[in-house]
C-alpha cells in the first residue's frame, strides 16, 4: 500500500513541516518541544522504512519517482527518485536523526525548540539531497542543509565557534560555486537540468576534465579529502554533539554521494583519466590523516580525524576501479570498490556517530574533551566504558562489526589494481588500531586519574538507549551485510557498464 | 551434523553473553555455571565429532552456515570445515577451555571482575572455535582478529594497572601489523583464484605459483609465494615469531589461566593450526617454506635462551612458549605440518599444565611471582609439584613423556628436509633442546626444590609489576596446597600430558591427516621417517641413540649442578658473561627499538605532519593566508572608496582619458 504513497516527499517534507512546527511553539514548554520533534523525527523514519521494504531489489532504474514541473521557463523540474546507492543514505539519515533527538534531549536546555527545529529542518533537507533527480532542487538542498548547520554550530557551539562556522560556511560554499556553474553548462548542452539526462550528455574531454574538477571542488571539500581537509576537525570540535553527529554520520557522505551520482557517470573518461589524483589523494587521508589522528589531544579532533582516513577509504574504493580496468583490462573488482565505499560510507554513519555521542556523554558530565583531564573512566562508568570500547574496537576495522566490512571489501579490491596500493590502504589496520586503542587506554582504562573522574556517573537510561540501538545495528551489519548489499547490486552493476563507455 | 557443529560453536557465545551482560543478575554462582555448561556443552560434542570423523571415518565436512554476503559474484560466507585436523584442534581447544574454565573458580576467587572474566574466556571459546572450524578465508581472519580482541580485554583484565593496560595495546598493535600481512594474503588469493573458499583456493594452488606479480619494479614473484608469506607474517604476529613476538611476554600481565588458555595452549597456536590448514598453498612455494622455516629456528632457539635469564615465573614459562611455537613453525617449514600439529596437541596439554602450576605456586605465596622468592615448595604442594614435573619432562622431552614424540618427531624431520635454510634450523633446534632443558629446570628446582626462600622475605611489600591480584599481604603464611577446582585440572592435564604422545604412529606416520593436509611427495619427510617407524619401544630406543635426548639430559644435568649443587657457580657465570646476560636480560633490545623507532617515531612523524601539514603550511599558508590576502588587498581598495566626489570625477577623468588613449589614437 505504501508504495504508490509520495514517500520521498513525505521524508523530505515532514520534518522540515515539522520542523516549523516545533519553531513556532516556541520555548515557552521545552518539554513539549522535544517529544514534538522526538515525534516528527520518528515519524520521518518510520516513512522512510517502506522505501527499504518495497524497494525492488532487480533493477537499476529510479524508484519512487515523482515528478512535477517547477520552473518550466528553464525545464527545472521537482524530480524525485532513490536508487541502490540513495536510498540507504536516506534510511541513515532519518535513522540517525531520531538519535540525534534523543541525544539532545537533556543536554541542550537552550532555545530548546530552536535547535530541535534546526535539525529536523536540516534532515528534510538532506533527504532532499539523496532524492532530488534534478540538478537546481539538488543545488537548493546541496546549499540549504548548510544554513541550520551553520546555525547550530553558532548558536550551540563551544568558545571558537565563529571561526569554525565561517571556515565551514566558506570552504563548502566555495566548491559548490564551482559544482553550480558545471550544473548551468550541462543544462546550456541539454537543454534540462535532469540528472539523468546529465548521464546521457555526450562531452569532449576537456568539458569532461573542467566538470569533472567543479564537483570535484565540491565533492572533495565535503567529504572532505586532503588537502581541503581543515574545516573538519575545527567544526567538529566547535559543534555540539549532535551537530557532529549529522556533520560525521551525513553531510560527509554527500560527497561519496556526489561522485557516485555525478562525477562517475557524467564524467567517466575525465574519471579515469584523474584517477591517479584520486587515488592518491585517498592514500594521503588513509596515511597521513592516520598519523595526524595519533597525535592529537583533543577526543572530538582524534575522531574528526579518523572520520578522514575511513572516508579516504570512500574515494578509494570509488575510484580504484578506474585503475583496476586499466592494469587488468576487465571490470572484475569494480562492483567490491564500489560497494566497499558504499558499505564504507553507511558503516561510518554509525560509528562516527557513536563516537561523537560517547565523546559527547563525556563532555557533557566534564566539560572537557582533553585526553589528559580523563582517565580510568572504566572504574566510574563500566557500561559507558563497555560501549565506547565496542565503538573503537568497530572504528579499527574489526570483524564482526560493520567498520570491517568496507575497509575489507576496499583493501581486497586494491589488490586487484596494485599491490601497493592495497598495502597503503592496509596500513589502516595498524594505524586505526594505534590511534583509537591509544585513546581507549588514556580515557577508558588506567585507575581514577582525578576527583573529577571519581565523581563520573553511569550512563542514564537515555544514554544507554541510544548507543544499545547503535551498538546493535554495528554488530548486525557486521555479521550479516547482505541486506545492504542486496539493494545496491543492480545500481552498482548499471554504474559500472555505464562507466565502462567512453563518452568520447 | 550442521546443528551438532553449530551447538559447538554457539553454546560459549550463549555462555559468554549471559554472563556478560546479565553478569550482576545471575551472580558468580550463575555466571560460571552458564559459562561452564556451554563450554562444557562444546567439548562432549567435539568429542563426538572426534570420534564420527576420526573412528567412524565419516567424509569431511564442508558446508556454509549462511550468505555473509555476494559482492561482484563473490560468495563471502560464514561456513564450517571438519575433517580431521578441525576435529583435533576442537578436541585441544574445547578440553584445555574447560579445564581452564574450571580452574578459573579457585584462581579468581577474591576478583571482582569474576562474572566478566568467564564472559570473556567463554567468548574466546567461541572465537578460537570459529577460527579452527572455517571453511573459507573470511571466517577464518574474523576468528583471528576475534581471538585478538578477546586477548586485548583479557591482557587489560586488571585494567587498573599501567603495565597491563599497555600491554594489551602492544598485543593488539603488533598483532595488527600481522594482521596487516594477512589481509593482503588474502587479497592475493582473492585475486587470483576469484573466491575465498579454501578449497576452491587450494584447487588453483599451482596455477597461482606459476602466475607472477611485480612487487617491485623489474622483479617478477610468484603469487603463490606472496601470498604464503603475506599469510605467514599473520602467523608470525599470531604465534608470536621473531620480529613479532615482543607482545607475547608482555601479556602475562594477564590472570594466569588465561596465560594458560590463550597466550599457550590455544590463540598462539592459530598460526600453527592456519599454516597446517594452508598446507596445499605452501607446498608449491619452496621460498615460502624456507622463509617460515628460518623464522622458526631463529624464534625457537633466541627466545629459549632468554628463559635462561628471567626471573619471572611466568616469564620464564612464556619464552618457553615462544621457543616451542618456534619448533612448531620449523615442522611446518620442513613439510612436517602434522609433526607441527602433533607438537601443538602435546604442547597445550603440557604447557597449560605448567602454567596452571605455576599459577597454583602463585596463589599459594600469594601472588608472588618471583622465583628468587620462592623455594622448597616440594613438601607443602604435592599435587602441583607432582604435576609441574610431569609438565616440565614433557617440555624437555623426556622419554615416554608426550613432548618427547612430539619434538623427537620435529627434530628428526628437520634432518631430513631439503628445503633450503634446513640445515641451519637443525643445528638450531637440536641446541634448543639443550636450552629447553635447562631453563625448565632450573625453573623447576628454584620453585619446588631447595632453600625456602619465601620465608627470607617476611615483611615484603608489594610489588605492582610481580603482583597478580593486586592484594598482597605483609607477612608469610605456610603455604598450602590449592583448593580442589585447581588441583583436579593439574591432574586431567597431567594424564594426556605423558600419554597424548603414544597417537605417534598414526598422527606422524599413518594417514590421520590425509584428508586436511597436503604434502608433495618431494617434501614428504615424514613418510620416509615412517618408513623406519616400528612402533613406540623402536620409536623411544631409536630416541635414546639420538643427540638430543643427551642435549636434554645434559641440560638438566646442568640444571640441577648449578641450582642445586653449587648455585655459587650461576654467579660466576653471570659475571664472567655479563654482556651476554645484558644482552639476555635486555631481550636482544627489540622492546627498546621498537618503542623508540616505531612508536616514538609515528607519533613524530604525526606531530609533525600536524603542526607543519595541517596547521602551518594548509591552514596557515592556504587557508587563512589567502583569507589575509584578501583582507590585505581590501585593506589598499579601500583607500579608493573615499567617498569624496572629487576623487571620483578625478578618476572618471583619467580614465576617460585612458580610454581615448587606447581606442581613439
Amino acid at each position: 500500500m505504501f508504495a504508490d504513497w509520495p514517500l520521498l516527499s513525505l521524508v523530505i517534507w515532514t520534518p522540515i513541516v515539522g520542523g516549523c512546527i516545533v519553531l513556532m511553539a516556541g520555548d515557552r514548554m521545552p518539554e513539549g518541544a522535544r517529544r514534538l520533534a522526538l515525534f516528527f523525527a520518528t515519524l520521518t523514519f518510520l516513512i522512510s522504512i517502506p522505501l527499504f521494504v518495497h524497494f525492488d531489489r532487480g533493477t537499476h532504474e529510479m524508484q519512487f519517482v515523482e515528478l512535477l514541473p517547477w520552473i518550466g521557463a528553464f525545464n527545472v523540474n521537482y524530480h524525485l527518485g532513490v536508487d541502490g546507492i540513495s536510498m540507504p543514505l536516506i534510511l541513515l539519515t532519518t535513522f540517525t536523526t531520531v538519535l540525534v533527538v534523543i541525544a539532545g534531549w537533556e543536554v541542550i536546555q537552550h532555545r530548546v525548540s530552536q535547535y530541535m527545529a534546526a535539525f529536523l529542518i536540516m534532515e528534510g533537507f538532506m533527504n532532499g539531497v539523496f532524492a532530488a533527480l534534478d540538478g537546481v532542487l539538488f543545488y537548493v538542498f546541496f546549499e540549504g542543509m548548510l544554513i541550520p548547520m551553520f546555525l547550530v554550530i553558532g548558536l550551540w557551539g563551544g568558545p571558537n565557534r565563529v571561526y569554525a562556522t565561517i571556515k565551514f560556511f566558506l570552504y563548502t560554499f566555495l566548491g559548490s560555486v564551482f559544482m553550480l556553474v558545471a550544473l548551468i553548462y550541462m543544462y546550456t548542452r541539454s537543454g534540462s537540468f535532469a540528472i539523468l539526462d546529465f548521464h546521457h550528455l555526450q562531452l569532449g574531454m576537456t568539458a569532461q576534465i573542467l566538470i569533472f574538477l567543479a564537483f570535484l571542488a565540491a565533492f572533495a571539500v565535503k567529504i572532505p579529502m586532503w588537502p581541503v581537509h581543515t574545516w573538519l576537525p575545527d567544526a567538529h570540535v566547535e559543534a555540539p554533539t549532535g551537530g557532529s553527529v549529522i556533520l560525521a554520520a551525513i553531510m560527509l557522505k554527500i560527497g561519496g554521494y556526489g561522485f557516485l551520482r555525478f562525477s562517475l557517470p557524467i564524467t567517466p573518461d575525465a574519471s579515469m583519466a584523474l584517477d591517479w589524483l584520486l587515488i592518491t589523494l585517498s592514500l594521503i587521508a588513509v596515511v597521513y590523516i592516520g598519523f595526524v589522528a595519533l597525535a592529537q589531544q583533543d577526543m572530538k579532533k582524534l575522531i574528526a580525524y579518523s572520520s578522514i582516513a575511513h572516508m579516504g577509504f570512500v574515494t578509494l574504493g570509488i575510484f580504484i576501479v578506474f585503475l583496476i580496468f586499466s592494469n587488468t583490462g576487465d571490470w572484475q573488482g569494480a562492483a567490491l570498490g564500489i560497494q566497499g565505499a558504499m558499505v564504507q560510507m553507511i558503516s561510518h554513519g554509525f560509528i562516527s556517530a557513536a563516537l561523537f555521542l560517547c565523546v559527547g556523554v563525556l563532555y557533557d558530565r566534564m566539560h572537557s574533551r582533553q585526553i589528559a583531564d580523563y582517565g580510568g573512566v572504566v572504574n566510574t562508568m563500566p557500561w559507558f566504558a563497555a560501549f565506547f570500547v565496542l565503538f573503537a574496537m568497530a572504528n579499527t576495522g574489526l570483524p564482526g562489526t560493520s567498520g570491517f566490512v568496507g575497509e575489507f571489501m576496499v583493501i581486497l579490491a586494491s589488490f586487484r589494481a596494485d599491490f601497493w596500493i592495497a598495502f597503503l590502504a592496509a596500513t589502516t589496520l595498524i594505524l586505526a588500531a594505534g590511534y583509537t586503542l591509544w585513546l581507549i587506554k588514556r580515557v577508558v582504562f588506567g585507575d581514577i586519574a582525578n576527583d573529577n573522574v571519581a565523581k563520573l556517573q553511569d550512563i542514564n537510561r537515555r544514554e544507554f538507549l541510544v548507543l544499545g540501538i547503535l551498538a546493535f545495528v554495528v554488530l548486525l551489519l557486521g555479521v550479516w551485510p547482505a541486506p545492504l548489499l542486496e539493494v545496491m547490486h543492480a545500481t552498482v552493476d548499471n554504474l559500472i557498464q555505464h562507466i565502462a563507455v567512453s563518452k568520447l | 551434523m550442521e546443528n551438532v557443529y553449530l551447538a559447538v560453536v554457539l553454546a560459549p557465545l550463549f555462555g559468554a553473553i549471559v554472563a556478560g551482560l546479565f553478569g550482576r543478575q545471575i551472580g558468580r554462582v550463575g555466571a560460571h555455571t552458564v559459562t561452564i555448561l556451554g563450554v562444557a556443552i562444546s567439548f562432549v560434542l567435539s568429542v563426538w565429532v572426534f570420534k564420527h570423523h576420526v573412528f567412524d571415518g565419516a567424509d569431511v565436512h564442508n558446508a556454509t552456515v549462511y550468505t555473509w554476503m555476494i559482492s561482484d559474484g563473490i560468495r563471502f560466507e560464514i561456513g564450517f570445515l571438519v575433517d580431521n585436523l578441525t576435529a583435533l584442534m576442537m578436541l585441544v581447544v574445547t578440553f584445555v577451555s574447560l579445564m581452564v574454565h574450571i580452574y578459573t573458580i579457585g584462581y579468581m576467587h577474591d576478583d571482582p571482575g569474576y562474572q566478566r572474566f568467564f564472559a570473556y574466556i567463554s567468548l574466546f571459546t567461541f572465537s578460537m572455535l570459529m577460527l579452527v572450524m572455517a571453511n573459507n578465508f573470511l571466517q577464518l581472519f574474523f576468528g583471528w582478529e576475534a581471538v585478538g580482541l578477546v586477548s586485548y580485554l583479557l591482557i587489560g583484565f586488571w585494567y587498573k594497572r599501567p603495565t597491563a593496560i599497555y600491554a594489551n595495546m602492544k598485543a593488539f598493535v603488533v598483532n595488527r601489523v600481522g594482521d596487516f600481512g594477512f589481509i593482503l594474503g588474502i587479497g592475493a588469493l582473492l585475486f587470483y583464484a576469484g573466491s575465498l573458499d579454501y578449497y576452491e583456493v587450494f584447487a588453483e594452488a599451482e596455477g597461482m605459483s606459476a602466475a607472477t606479480i611485480t612487487i617491485l619494479p623489474g622483479t617478477d614473484w610468484s603469487l603463490l609465494t606472496v601470498a604464503c608469506i603475506l599469510l605467514f607474517i599473520g602467523a608470525m604476529g599470531k604465534s608470536a615469531q621473531v620480529p613479532l613476538h615482543v607482545w607475547l611476554p608482555d601479556s602475562m600481565e594477564g590472570p594466569t589461566p588465561i596465560s594458560a588458555l590463550i597466550h599457550a595452549a590455544t590463540m598462539v597456536t592459530a598460526g600453527i593450526f592456519m599454516v597446517a590448514r594452508m598446507s596445499p598453498l605452501f607446498e608449491f612455494s619452496t621460498a615460502a617454506l624456507s622463509f617460515v622455516l628460518v623464522i622458526g629456528a631463529l624464534t625457537a632457539f633466541f627466545m629459549g635462551l632468554i628463559g635462561i635469564v628471567q626471573n619471572d615465573i611466568k616469564r620464564v614459562v612464556a619464552y618457553s612458549t615462544l621457543s616451542q611455537l618456534g619448533y612448531m613453525t620449523v615442522a611446518l617449514g620442513a613439510s612436517a605440518y602434522a609433526a607441527g600439529i602433533f607438537h601443538l596437541m602435546t604442547h597445550a596439554f603440557f604447557k597449560a599444565l605448567l602454567f596452571l602450576a605455576a599459577g597454583s605456586v602463585i596463589i599459594a605465596l600469594h601472588h608472588e611471582q618471583d622465583m628468587r622468592r620462592m623455594g622448597g615448595l616440594r613438601k607443602y604442594m604435592p599435587i602441583t609439584y607432582v604435576t609441574a614435573l610431569v609438565g616440565s619432562l614433557a617440555l624437555i622431552g623426556f622419554p615416554f613423556f608426550s613432548g618427547f614424540f612430539s619434538k623427537d618427531g620435529i627434530i628428526e624431520a628437520v634432518s631430513l628436509s631439503t628445503t633450503p635454510g634446513a640445515g641451519f634450523a637443525y643445528v638450531l633446534v637440536l641446541l634448543g633442546v639443550f636450552v629447553t632443558a635447562l631453563y625448565t629446570f632450573r625453573m623447576f628446582f628454584m620453585v619446588f626444590h631447595g632453600e625456602e626462600r619465601f620465608r627470607n622475605v617476611a615483611h615484603h611489600g608489594h610489588e605492582d609489576e610481580h603482583g597478580d591480584g593486586g592484594h598482597g599481604h605483609g607477612h608469610v603464611h605456610e603455604p598450602r596446597e590449592s583448593p580442589w577446582v585447581v588441583t583436579v585440572p593439574l591432574i586431567l592435564l597431567a594424564i594426556p600430558s605423558v600419554v597424548a604422545g603414544y597417537v605417534v604412529g598414526p598422527v606422524l606416520f599413518g594417514d590421520f591427516f590425509s584428508d586436511s593436509i597436503f604434502v608433495l611427495q618431494d617434501n614428504d619427510v615424514l613418510a620416509r621417517l615412517g618408513e623406519g617407524y616400528t612402533g613406540i619401544m623402536g620409536f623411544v630406543v631409536h630416541g635414546i641413540m639420538m643427540p638430543p635426548f643427551w642435549l636434554a639430559m645434559a641440560g638438566l644435568a646442568t640444571a640441577w649442578y648449578v641450582y642445586m649443587v653449587n648455585p655459587r657457580i650461576a654467579d660466576t657465570i653471570k659475571s664472567r658473561f655479563q654482556w651476554l646476560y645484558t644482552v639476555l636480560d635486555r631481550k636482544y633490545g627489540f622492546d627498546e627499538f621498537n618503542a623508540f623507532v616505531f612508536a616514538g617515531g609515528s607519533l613524530g612523524l604525526g606531530r609533525w605532519l600536524w603542526r607543519f601539514g595541517d596547521m602551518l603550511f594548509i591552514d596557515g599558508l592556504l587557508v587563512n593566508g589567502s583569507a589575509r590576502t584578501v583582507g590585505l588587498i581590501s585593506r589598499y581598495a579601500r583607500y579608493v572608496q573615499t567617498g569624496y566626489l572629487y576623487h571620483y570625477a578625478f578618476a572618471m577623468i583619467i580614465g576617460l582619458l585612458v580610454l581615448l588613449t587606447v581606442f581613439v589614437l
